[in-house]
């Protein structure tokens, strides 16, 4: 089935003066999809979602949005996407109804109250409508800026960062609100330091690391990729030679490995027993994104290095 | 698959209030909403500080007046049977109209630039056109607000006649219009406030100062004669005042002529740059 793709990148270079934010990425997010971009800092997550929202020039390669251009075709790709920047902006001069109102009409639509009222209510801003928005808290301006990018119905809704620096409360009924627009049928691309959030929501997750996508694949299958069970063992004594490739992390007297199924753990448990560590305590868990993101951002390490 | 994906708007369907709304965009709309909003928000942006944005200007212009008035008025006559108040008031006009033209997209834009905000109006589909033409018509409207204003309280002092008034509206204009397209270039070039500044008082401050606000260049020396008809400014301070005595030191129509390539010249850069997407779309 080849219907167009919510959001594609194909061959996406962004070089700066001193420095290439992307290099080469390509990328293709399905209509409906919840797809988180993840990567540290500087990895170019910023980057590749201002190309495809018009606020960044690509040095080279092509974005579109819905099958739209980003650069020929920026009209409708615009109308069509709906962001939430990462920067906590706004402007001072206005209410939280008024910018609502201003971001309507730039997308054309002049009477537009009745939806701007549905979207404040659903994030509760309908008592902050008529304060201006200086008086306001981060997290009220953060719903802001989320119901900024909505105003225009857009299908496909890029948030960038949206909870950084959010309390708890805000942030679980945020992701309720969006989990609600995604079964609705709007495609959401999420990035997030919070690798938790990100898997608990996103069915697929893209990896940028140095301006280049190391992983890109369903989030169960990305977990799967460690073994699915780890054991955790304080033991006294030293890990066996023969395990040592198996440890995922070392530290405090506890070393976690990866083990291939439940089964596994006891063969994990006999190599100890005969090499004569004893084992203080034991856990087994399931790995999580967590794990998979440092194992993949020190494997890239690894081979960049090499 | 879920079966909701991106269709033409006729699908609305009565679901959920969310799902009421989803995949509609865009809604159909006219192209020039965008342009009449961003032009309604730049308006709106004065407005709302008029005090500072109308009101100290127009003071300002009635303090040179009371101030250069009082102290020439019985020394200089420019013009014959002017007398120095009555010719001074025009100038005053137009350097208000002026500076305020250029303050009000210079500063406007740097604000939308440092505090980050200028990203609502880069994300919906609004041209670079649309973008032009919104910042400079809010300019000439703050521009023309500001010079009724300071003519209003000025003129009591000394009423002008207003000889050829159709001169007036026109110089005001494209005057308003050339200085509210150099606030936009020295809104974009400039990263800080302080080098916005330094355009403003380097630059923009010395060239209407020197334009023949408060003298007419004939009583220069001829060197500082010429060096005035090298000032664009000069032309728009000189036409501006043939509409009311119709005597000017050049031909309205050449003055016309030189403003109206100064303004094409400086919107072909600014449009230039905003195509370019520099400073604005990194």
């Amino acid at each position: 089935m080849t219907e167009v793709a919510a959001i594609e990148v194909t061959e996406l270079v962004k070089r700066y003066p001193r420095v290439t934010a992307l290099d080469g990425v390509s990328l293709r997010v399905e209509q409906g999809e919840f797809f988180g971009l993840l990567g540290p800092n500087g990895a170019g997550k910023t980057t590749l979602i201002s190309i495809v929202a018009g606020l960044a020039r690509a040095s080279s390669g092509r974005a579109t949005v819905l099958g739209h251009d980003v650069v020929a075709d920026y009209r409708d790709a615009r109308s069509w996407i709906g962001v939430v920047p990462q920067e906590l902006v706004f402007d001072p001069f206005f209410t939280v109804r008024e910018t609502l109102r201003f971001q309507s009409g730039y997308f054309g639509l002049r009477r537009n109250d009745d939806w701007i009222d549905e979207v404040m209510a659903h994030l509760d801003l309908t008592a902050k409508a008529d304060a201006n928005m200086r008086t306001l808290s981060g997290g009220m301006k953060r719903r802001v800026l989320v119901a900024q990018a909505l105003v225009h119905r857009p299908p496909v809704i890029v948030l960038d960062e949206p909870t950084a620096g959010v309390d708890v409360e805000l942030r679980q009924g945020l992701w309720a609100f969006i989990r609600r627009l995604n079964r609705d049928g709007h495609t959401i691309v999420l990035t997030t330091h919070y690798l938790e959030e990100a898997q608990q929501l996103c069915g697929r997750i893209g990896m940028l690391k140095g301006g280049r996508l190391i992983a890109l694949d369903r989030t169960q299958a990305l977990l799967q990729r460690l073994a699915d069970v780890q054991v955790t063992l304080r033991l006294h004594g030293e890990l066996p030679p023969a395990l040592r490739v198996r440890a995922i992390e070392q530290g405090d007297g506890r070393v976690k490995l990866r083990v291939a199924s439940a089964a596994d753990v006891e063969g994990v448990l006999a190599a100890c027993r005969e090499s004569g560590a004893g084992i203080d305590e034991v856990e087994v868990g399931h790995a999580d994104l967590e794990d998979v993101f440092m194992q993949l951002m020190a494997s890239d390490r690894e081979r960049v290095a090499a | 698959m879920s079966g909701a994906r991106v269709t033409t708007g006729e699908d609305r369907d009565t679901g959920s209030p969310l799902s009421r709304g989803r995949l509609l965009a865009p809604l159909p709309a006219a192209q020039a909403a965008g342009f009449r909003t961003l032009l309604f928000k730049e308006v709106l942006r004065f407005w709302k500080v008029s005090f500072q944005t109308v009101a100290a200007p127009v003071l300002t212009g009635v303090l040179y007046l009371l101030v250069f008035g009082h102290v020439l008025e019985d020394r200089v006559e420019v013009f014959p049977g002017v007398g120095y108040t009555a010719f001074l008031i025009p100038g005053l006009v137009m350097m208000s109209l002026l500076q305020n033209a250029f303050a009000n997209s210079s500063s406007s834009l740097i604000q939308s630039k440092i505090t980050g905000n200028l990203v609502f109006v880069l994300l919906p589909p609004i041209s670079n056109r649309e973008f032009f033409l919104a910042y400079v018509t809010a300019a000439v409207v703050r521009a023309i607000v500001v010079g009724i204003g300071v003519f209003a309280v000025t003129v009591w002092f000394a009423p002008p006649p207003f000889r050829a008034p159709l001169w007036i509206a026109v110089f005001a204009l494209a005057g308003a219009a050339l200085l509210g397209v150099l606030g936009l270039i020295a809104g974009i070039v400039s990263d800080k406030f302080d080098q916005l500044a330094a355009f403003q008082n380097f630059v923009i401050m010395p060239a209407t100062f020197l334009s023949g606000v408060f003298y007419s260049v004939q009583g220069l020396p001829p060197f500082w004669q010429a060096v005035s008809h090298l000032n664009p400014f000069f032309y728009l301070i000189d036409g501006f005042r043939y509409g009311f005595f119709a005597v000017s030191d050049a031909s309205p129509w050449l003055s016309l002529a030189i403003v109206l390539v100064a303004l094409a010249a400086a919107s072909a850069f600014a449009l230039s740059m905003l195509a370019r997407g520099y400073k604005i779309r990194t």
